[in-house]
């Protein structure tokens, strides 16, 4: 996250309202979009509908993969809706002006479906026509508002909602209101009449072919050139209007312009109503110049607008640079790629830094995921499906995650261990490790680094454990270091502490010579650390004191043995001898030696004789 | 042209040995399969099938996860395709919402004693967030006698830390427990929907010699029986409180050197605990010892337990979930090991519940984005045994006999009678299922994808 990237602004949220001057704390966030509440379920769903498209690139092949493509960015669109439905709505609630912008940005994300399927021809005009009804919905509030008046016919909203519905080619909508009027208005019976038949029998590309559709309209125009002539509807200037529109006349729509609100919507309208066969190459021909009817002069296209115009020119990778200017996240445009590219839409477009620009823009969306509190978890699965940078990005980033539950370190945790980085399993364990030992929740810390096989770290834990018990005479967490099992092998120190505990259970089930076995086992096969010895060496006293005879003779040799190194090997001897307690404990050892060793050889001389 | 770039970005993804969440590589599945044989050799346990490492979830059928069975076995059942339609009935009844926030808990309201209808009423806890929430929602609009469309929020609330457990005391309070180490209860007032806080324990767990200030630590697990609750923690330490008393009854100091991870009651003056190596064990709050009055524990692996879960009716028979997605079927009359263990998720089981009226069936929800049905009821009338022995009768059993030798079910030792249909009700999450609840007829469940389920029709 410290990369110095220019292109998302960074906010600056200022410490309060501290006098000028004073010190102050700035919260410095990249991609202030991803912390919009309603943009929270976009990404999210978005996520799902990412991961679906990954997996058929896997699975599926040919045909089906091409119907698959589709009804993804089928899904991206109505992932899109639901998300402006909410804005709209938030927008409303609020009057936030920073919803705005937001709004416009899921405008353009309309674009997304002209481009997938730019290879069919006939419902191309459809598509725009669906496109259109599903961005210009203020017509719906407007229909509702005036149906449930008492008289809708003399609503002042009436003609409008008529005229939308036309411009926007809803002819069944249209000519239900009309019968309204119709009925309400009895005069204009027949030129009501005349209008609806028009309607009705306007053709549609759905079914025929492009050259039959040609003729049938031409007809149908000719027609309605025929009533304007006439001046069959003269004395009804709406429906004039509206007779001109389906004529394919540019100034009568031109004169809705507040209707249209759009250039967009007015070209989809043009080319319904004068162009209706419109092929795609064709398309950027009429939105230019539509561009220009609508701006006029006064005004210069707006972002939005370079970016539909790039879209009509099916200039791909123009639209996703004019995207990446104009808008504030990288959620569009980086979802916009990689769709194209799963298309195969996109020129392998070869960057001078990074791998490709679908890799490129996904590992910057998914670094801002990454920079929120909570998305991201989404952020991982993009990066995974980055070839080339995407685990070097998700491995920075993913030890950079704040674990304040072990909760939230077993998820990360579990992130890693299914990617095999093992780096980041040890750190983050040895972390969690920390953690528990600071709290002195040494059965945790103990879990933790075994985890992680964290050799190192067990040791210094269970060195940690035997210095509580040489201070405290008992062991603590004995439910865990009981049950150790197999983890004990982790370190030698793990295990001492294991058979230590052992020998203390042994001893403690009056099981002696396995005790004293075991005892001696730990020292001659130097599982014990040296410094341990002396303490080992005094656990044998009480044994060699017992009642009846414990150690063999070749016990009580090797346990001789382990005295004499322990003081012969110190380098400090000196030192130890100094010690009183230390002498004492030595001479009372080789006492009890001698004297365990007297009696064992008289034993086992008895035993033997018998 | 296209058809060179074609090439070339699927030579690209040829080679590329990217990590694939969601199906499992093979040796993983072996692994387990290994795992398994060591641990029946070793205990009278015994495994059920093998779960079939899932296949990539296939998106046309909501039923995709299915335990692989000895072919022999699959003759005679008749109760599949019933199982199938189900499914697919099922999954028309789902209904779900994005509610932008990960969710960590999701909990039916109880019902009342004598209540007929389903639920209606569940309670949601976030975690992860910057200010987490907790939420009641109602399952939907009503319309026309039916809940219909997505769930509709009735009332949130701040809530200081995330939400790591969350259970309903009564018909109107909740008990809420924080990473923070605070257990808190929140009322939620029916007539003008609103949360309020009843009564809250700061700092009921925490960790001693802590010179840093943040001394708290997350309560991990809580579970009411009207007034008394009982929480655990990452200090593992145990709290009985009384809803009505400001302090603790009784408190276990170092009651587990290592993490509790959740609780649950066996008898009313009993509880059962699991931690992170791996142990199962009984707590008596009659005994003044500060120790357990027994301790089960998975042999060998300390593999770390999850979650609890009682059988409703036989209390000898608990279930637990742990890290590496297997589910335990535990006998605490007999035994310090589990009676059988079920290789199952992928990843950490976060829950696993009885059905509180039909034990029959068990839910269990994971890591790994899964959420699977355990259905021991299915074959019962096709059980052949019932046919060589009884002789005199072919005709369907009658309900009780059946719950009589369902609960066998879940603690048969018979490998040869696999008795289990398994049902995985996600087919492609990929983001952890949290928390699941049912109650009645119907489903809950909360994930990190920031969405909430809710299925009115488990048995359709």
């Amino acid at each position: 996250m410290e990369e110095a990237d220019t292109e998302p602004p960074l906010v600056v949220r200022g410490g309060g309202d501290a006098a000028p001057g004073s010190s102050r704390v700035f919260v410095v966030r990249r991609d202030q979009d991803i912390y919009i509440q309603t943009l929270r379920k976009l990404f999210n769903e978005s996520h799902g509908v990412f991961i679906g498209l990954q997996r058929c690139e896997e699975e599926l092949a040919g045909k089906s993969r091409k119907a698959h493509l589709v009804q993804v960015s089928k899904n991206y669109r109505s992932v899109i809706r639901a998300c402006m439905e909410d804005m709209h709505r938030a927008a409303a609630a609020t009057r936030d002006p920073a919803l705005h912008s937001q709004s416009t940005q899921s405008n353009s994300l309309g674009t997304n479906r002209i481009i997938p399927s730019p290879c069919k021809a006939g419902p191309l005009l459809l598509r725009l026509l669906d496109w259109i009804r599903l961005h210009v919905c203020d017509v719906d509030s407007m229909v509702r508002e005036v149906l449930s008046s008492e008289n809708p016919s003399k609503h002042k909203l009436f003609w409008n909602v008529v005229d939308v519905f036309v411009l926007q080619g809803r002819m069944d909508e249209a000519r239900h209101l009309l019968s309204k009027e119709a009925s309400a208005n009895p005069t204009s019976m027949s030129m009501y009449k005349v209008l609806d038949d028009l309607m009705m029998k306007m053709p549609l590309g759905n079914t025929q072919t492009l050259t039959e559709l040609e003729l049938k309209w031409q007809h149908w125009h000719e027609e309605c050139q025929r009533y304007l002539r006439d001046g069959t509807f003269a004395s009804n200037p709406h429906m004039e209007s509206i007779c001109k529109i389906l004529a394919g006349d540019e100034n009568a729509m031109l004169e809705k312009k507040e209707l249209l609100t759009t250039w967009y919507h007015f070209l989809v309208t043009r080319l319904l109503y004068s162009h209706p066969t419109v092929k795609p190459m064709e398309l950027h021909f009429y939105a230019q110049s539509s561009m220009d009817l609508f701006l006029g002069e006064e005004s210069s296209p707006e972002p939005l607008d370079t970016i539909l115009m790039a879209a009509f020119e099916f200039e791909l990778h123009q639209v996703i640079k004019e995207c990446s200017i104009a808008l504030s996240n990288w959620w569009f445009v980086a979802h916009l790629t990689d769709l194209l590219d799963h298309c195969k839409l996109l020129q392998s477009h070869n960057l001078y830094f990074g791998s490709n620009m679908r890799e490129f823009l996904l590992l910057e969306y998914a670094s801002g995921l990454f920079s929120h509190h909570s998305l991201w978890q989404l952020g991982v699965d993009y990066f995974d499906h980055c070839r080339e940078y995407g685990r070097v990005y998700l491995e920075l980033h993913i030890e950079r995650i704040p674990l304040n539950t072990e909760q939230k370190a077993l998820k990360v945790l579990r992130i890693c261990e299914q990617r095999h980085m093992h780096e980041q399993v040890r750190s983050i364990c040895k972390i969690m490790a920390m953690k528990a030992l600071r709290n002195n929740r040494l059965g945790s810390a103990l879990s933790w680094s075994i985890r992680a096989k964290d050799a190192a770290f067990a040791t210094l834990i269970s060195d940690r454990f035997l210095k509580d018990y040489c201070e405290r005479g008992c062991f603590s967490d004995l439910d865990l270091i009981d049950n150790l099992g197999p983890s004990m092998l982790l370190s030698d120190r793990l295990t001492f502490l294991g058979k230590y505990r052992e020998f203390h259970r042994l001893y403690g089930e009056k099981r002696f010579s396995e005790a004293a076995k075991l005892l001696l086992m730990l020292m001659t096969a130097h599982i014990a650390p040296c410094s341990f010895w002396m303490t080992l060496l005094t656990d044998a006293l009480p044994l060699l004191e017992q009642k009846e005879v414990i150690f063999s003779a070749e016990q009580t040799y090797e346990l001789m043995q382990c005295l004499e190194d322990l003081t012969a090997g110190k380098p400090d001897k000196q030192k130890l001898l100094d010690d009183d307690v230390e002498t004492t404990k030595v001479e009372m050892l080789r006492l009890a030696l001698a004297r365990n060793l007297a009696r064992v050889i008289v034993k086992e001389g008895t035993l033997e004789g018998s | 042209m296209i058809k060179r770039r074609g090439h070339k970005i699927r030579k690209g993804s040829q080679g590329s040995p990217q990590p694939i969440p969601g199906p499992h590589p093979p040796t993983t599945a072996q692994g387990r399969g290994g795992h398994f044989g060591t641990t029946a050799a070793g205990s009278t346990s015994v495994p059920a099938p093998p779960m079939a490492a899932p296949a990539p979830p296939s998106r046309s059928s909501p039923v995709s996860l299915r335990a692989r069975r000895p072919p022999a076995a699959n003759g005679g059942r008749r109760g599949r395709r019933r199982e199938r339609a189900r499914g697919g009935a099922a999954m028309e009844e789902v209904s779900a919402r994005f509610v932008a926030q990960k969710i960590s808990k999701a909990r039916w309201r109880p019902l009342p004693a004598a209540a007929l209808q389903p639920p209606d009423v569940f309670a949601t806890g976030s975690w992860d967030n910057e200010d987490n929430r907790l939420s009641v929602w109602a399952v939907g609009e009503l319309g026309s006698g039916e809940y219909l469309g997505e769930p509709q929020l009735l009332c949130d609330i701040g809530h200081d830390g995330d939400v790591m457990d969350m259970q309903f005391l009564d018909q109107e309070r909740i008990v809420v427990a924080s990473s923070t180490g605070s257990v808190t209860v929140f009322r939620h007032h029916q007539n003008n929907q609103t949360l309020s806080v009843n009564q809250r324990w700061e700092k009921a767990h925490y960790h001693v010699d802590q010179d840093t200030s943040c001394g708290g630590a997350a309560c991990t697990g809580v579970i009411c029986n009207n007034p008394e609750i009982v929480t655990v923690g990452e200090d593992g330490r145990i709290n009985l409180f009384r809803a009505d008393q400001k302090d603790a009854v009784r408190t276990i100091d170092n009651a587990d050197s290592s993490t509790l991870h959740a609780v649950t009651f066996l008898r009313t003056t009993e509880i059962l605990t699991v931690n992170s190596i791996g142990q199962l064990k009984i707590w008596d709050f009659r005994q003044q010892r500060n120790e357990p009055s027994q301790i089960f524990s998975l042999t060998g692996e300390r593999v770390p337990l999850h979650c609890v879960d009682r059988h409703p009716n036989q209390q000898h028979i608990v279930a637990t979930g742990g890290q590496d997605g297997m589910l335990s079927i535990w006998d605490i009359r007999q035994g310090t090991m589990p009676v059988s263990l079920l290789s199952a998720h992928e990843a950490e089981m976060w829950e696993v519940h009885f059905h509180p009226s039909n034990p029959d069936h068990l839910f269990t929800c994971s890591e790994d984005g899964s959420l699977w049905h355990w259905d021991t009821s299915t074959d019962v009338s096709e059980k052949p045994s019932f046919l060589h022995h009884g002789g005199r009768s072919t005709t369907y059993l009658s309900h009780s006999t059946i719950n009589q030798s369902v609960v066998c079910a879940w603690l048969n030792n018979d490998p040869t009678k696999d008795r289990m249909e398994i049902t995985n009700l996600i087919p492609n999450q990929t983001l952890s299922v949290n928390s699941l609840d049912v109650l009645g007829p119907c489903l809950v469940y909360g994930t990190d994808a920031e969405a909430i389920y809710v299925n009115r029709q488990l048995f359709a």
